[in-house]
């Protein structure tokens, strides 16, 4: 790791400092790092002062970041075909900034949106048309080969993607996932807001509403740390606590619908309730039931008095047994055992090779957890979780999910023992940002590793506001999933990561 | 060949299938109180087939008239199979020697409409699902004739609903051959349950496309077409419990009306029973549905063999 720079989890840093590399240094140390054991954690684009376009990296290998930066051409060589990690963010920067990455083994559009320099498009898409753009799909020959496409508009509530299925009979030989049809411009959003930034942490909760706190935390602890701020021991645990309850609320709503996938009614209905009451211990919170409007720069806006905290440890207590119950009668049903074992596996190899995060690396073996890993707020005097089965499977999915609610259930009666202070922040608050700086924050949300990165220009305004949400990692890791499996287990697939469509969408 | 015709029966065969939505009901209700909730009221589909009738019905522009006809065939053949049915011992409304041969091809015409209805639009997913639905309904031919064949012997060479279960030699659970009917008895409820498309082999109640059968065929249908469709499956499912339920009591003995009592008392227990088992099983991969189906093949096919005096 010579040419970078090894930097902290939320740890101000001078852009100055930041190594930058000829491209073809820079390419060489980035793959070196990541062909084996480094993992990207952050690779974007973004235009200086002087309109060039640059690159920079924020690489995690073992315990350790590390950050290197370059200048980008229109035209480069593409990191893909040596390292599969690279291969969603080539094309984020080929669309945002229109430099082409030469030879990307895969190069289309992630979300259909012009980029920002005025470029040339690098797909040849004309943005006045709506979607469908110009955009091959990968096709598999043979007169016994039918395509299904789904989506984008779905049956029931959930939000818009296209997957296209290329089936012999029942069995999938390939799946590609279309997304983007959300982009709302989360990033450009973030960038265009102006003092006193009192809009940016409710434009960072609207990411993806079901990782509220987990982006909302990350911004935050982007904002401290270039403000300057310090936040009390108290409000640590309280945005602790939220975290795990957001984790809980939306595992145990995936177990239950997990087991309505597999026509197991029981538990559906059981985690519904129990998802409910997790939601409203936010609302005890917060306010919000998703938690919105409680984590801001600086601590938490809402007072946590003995009251709150009594309510939340006395549900906890309460809820407790009754979710071992549930997780017993769905985990000792045989015929849904026979679902969930050996479907949709995503083995080891592969996820490592994708980069695979959150639960579903860890269901496939790979033990990265940010909590431990990169511990923010109160996580470093918690204890960490340990995961029984990872073979990659939806029963390794849906079991490694069981084991971190039954995990979080108890972070959270420990951090509830402490007597905190949990006073509340004044908002809004007017905060300058260090100027020329850069600052990269990771949190363990409930899917996973959550990352934001900022950059400053002299003024102390964002010059770039880059979002990772876990979901731009692991879809292509549910792509993976599905290959040589009956189409009819794509929804229990799809349901066992659960990705953010909004997340990824930004 | 004999036809014979009553309007007791007339009358009787109207008084069940007017109950038909009641007993779906029944399975739904069995299912809340497995999941802890109330549930839906017990005369829900009642209000769904109003519902649905008093709606107007929205065609796709790339269909035919096929795709009207589907929902009339397969209501109207699935509603023929009542009237040759022997409700609680009552002999049908219509019978002749060799109705059940006939009965069974006019499930497959209805079958045969349904999927050429869902042909006609075109969808990936239709077409996925009419598939489905042929490959599991031909397996489970295989021992619906197998049940005809060993029915054959047991009641002396019947080849009618009515001879079955009204005449002298009837099939039942109380009759000499009771082993061969316990047999049968658990190889007809996996016919019914696939045939129905119920729990674990079909999921009715799932939103899921890709894992559906029976529903994805008829996604594209609504209003009274879609309470066709409903009513259709209301007689099938009718006619597969009325099936088990008149060899599980002999109603040919004994006062009508106490009959009718037993037989909707068992009736009503059976549609229990299959939401009991939709509440403790979760769905079969599709790959082990053939597999589940042909278990009933191998019960029937044993049974079939112990009847024949080889030794």
């Amino acid at each position: 790791m010579d040419n970078f720079l090894h930097i902290q989890n939320g740890q101000v840093v001078s852009r100055a400092d930041i190594p930058d590399l000829d491209f073809s240094i820079f390419q060489e140390a980035v793959l070196n790092a990541t062909r084996h054991s480094g993992f990207v954690v952050q690779f974007f684009a973004y235009t200086d002062e002087q309109s060039i376009l640059k690159l920079i990296t924020v690489i995690r290998a073992g315990l350790d970041l590390y950050t290197a930066g370059c200048s980008l051409a229109d035209e480069y060589p593409s990191l893909t075909p040596e390292c599969e990690k690279f291969h969603m963010f080539e094309r984020e920067i080929a669309e945002q900034f229109g430099a082409h990455p030469k030879n990307h083994p895969w190069l289309k559009m992630v979300r259909y949106h012009e980029n920002c320099r005025g470029k040339k498009d690098v797909f040849g898409n004309d943005y006045s048309h709506d979607i469908p753009g110009n955009y091959p799909y990968f096709t598999v020959d043979g007169d016994a080969i039918h395509e299904v496409a789904v989506g984008p508009v779905h049956a029931g509530i959930i939000e818009p993607g296209h997957f296209r299925f290329q089936c012999a009979g029942e069995e999938v030989l390939s799946l590609e996932i279309q997304l983007g049809y959300q982009h709302r411009g989360v990033e450009k959003l973030l960038e265009q807001a102006e003092q006193p930034l009192t809009r940016l942490p409710t434009i960072v909760e609207s990411i993806a509403g079901d990782t509220a706190i987990g982006h909302s935390l990350c911004h935050s602890q982007a904002i401290e740390a270039l403000a300057g701020l310090k936040v009390n021991d108290g409000a640590k645990v309280v945005r602790t606590i939220a975290l795990e309850l957001e984790r809980i609320s939306n595992h145990v709503g995936d177990l239950g619908a997990l087991s309505g996938d597999v026509a197991f009614n029981p538990p559906l209905n059981y985690f519904g309730r129990i998802r409910g009451e997790f939601l409203n211990m936010l609302l005890t919170l917060a306010g919000n039931r998703f938690g919105k409007g409680l984590v801001r720069p600086g601590g938490i806006v809402f007072p946590v008095l003995e009251e709150q905290r009594r309510i939340v440890r006395d549900k906890v207590a309460e809820e407790t047994p009754g979710i071992a119950d549930v997780c017993d009668l769905l985990f000792s049903a045989h015929t849904v055992l026979a679902r969930f074992e050996h479907t949709g596996t995503v083995p080891r190899n592969t996820a490592e090779k994708l980069g695979l995060v959150g639960f579903a690396g860890r269901a496939s073996g790979l033990s990265y957890d940010a909590r431990i890993t990169f511990p923010t707020e109160a996580y470093a005097q918690l204890e960490a979780n340990k995961n029984k089965r990872t073979v990659g499977d939806v029963y390794s999915r849906a079991n490694v999910r069981r084991e971190e609610i039954m995990h979080s259930l108890q972070s959270i009666t420990d951090l509830l023992r402490q007597d905190i202070d949990a006073a509340p922040i004044a908002v809004p608050a007017y905060h300058t940002l260090a100027p020329d700086s850069f600052v990269v924050t990771i949190n363990e949300a409930w899917r996973g590793e959550v990352s934001h990165c900022m950059l400053t220009d002299k003024n102390g305004s964002i010059l770039r506001y880059k979002v990772k949400d876990p979901s731009f990692h692991n879809w292509t890791g549910l792509a993976m999933s599905l290959r040589n499996q009956g189409i009819s287990d794509f929804p229990l697939c799809n349901k066992s990561f659960n990705l953010s469509y909004c997340g990824f969408d930004l | 060949m004999e036809f014979t015709f009553s309007f007791a029966s007339l009358l009787l065969l109207l008084v069940v299938f007017s109950l038909a939505p009641l007993f779906m009901g029944v399975i739904l209700k069995v299912k809340a109180f497995f999941g802890g909730k109330q549930g839906a009221p017990l005369l829900i589909k009642y209000y769904t087939l109003i519902k649905l009738l008093r709606k107007g019905s929205v065609y796709s522009t790339s269909t035919t008239f096929i795709f009207k006809l589907g929902p009339i065939v397969s209501f109207v053949t699935a509603f023929m199979l009542l009237l040759f049915f022997p409700f609680a011992g009552l002999s049908p409304v219509l019978s002749f020697h060799g109705d059940v041969i006939m009965l069974f091809y006019l499930l497959g015409l209805g079958r045969f409409f349904t999927v050429l209805a869902a042909l006609d639009t075109a969808s990936p997913f239709e077409g996925m699902g009419a598939a489905r639905e042929v490959f599991f309904s031909a397996l489970a031919e295989a021992t619906i004739f197998i049940i005809l064949v060993l029915f054959f012997r047991l009641s002396g060479g019947s080849l009618s609903f009515a001879e079955y279960f009204s005449g002298n030699q009837v099939v039942n659970l109380w009759s000499q051959s009771a082993a061969l009917i316990i047999l049968v008895l658990i190889a007809l409820f996996i016919i019914l349950l696939t045939e129905n498309s119920r729990v674990p082999v079909d999921d009715p109640a799932t939103h899921l496309e890709l894992t559906m059968i029976h529903e994805v065929m008829i996604l594209d249908h609504s209003g009274p077409d879609l309470a066709l469709i409903e009513m259709g499956s209301f007689c099938k499912m009718l006619f597969y419990s009325a099936f088990i339920t008149c060899m599980l009591y002999p109603f040919h003995t004994g006062i009508a009306v106490f009959n009718f009592i037993i037989f909707i008392t068992i009736m009503t227990l059976l549609y229990a029973g299959i939401g009991l088992v939709e509440s403790i099983t979760a769905r079969y991969k599709m790959d082990m549905v053939p597999n589940f189906i042909l278990t009933s093949f191998a019960l029937v096919f044993f049974a079939t063999i112990l009847t024949m005096e080889l030794v």
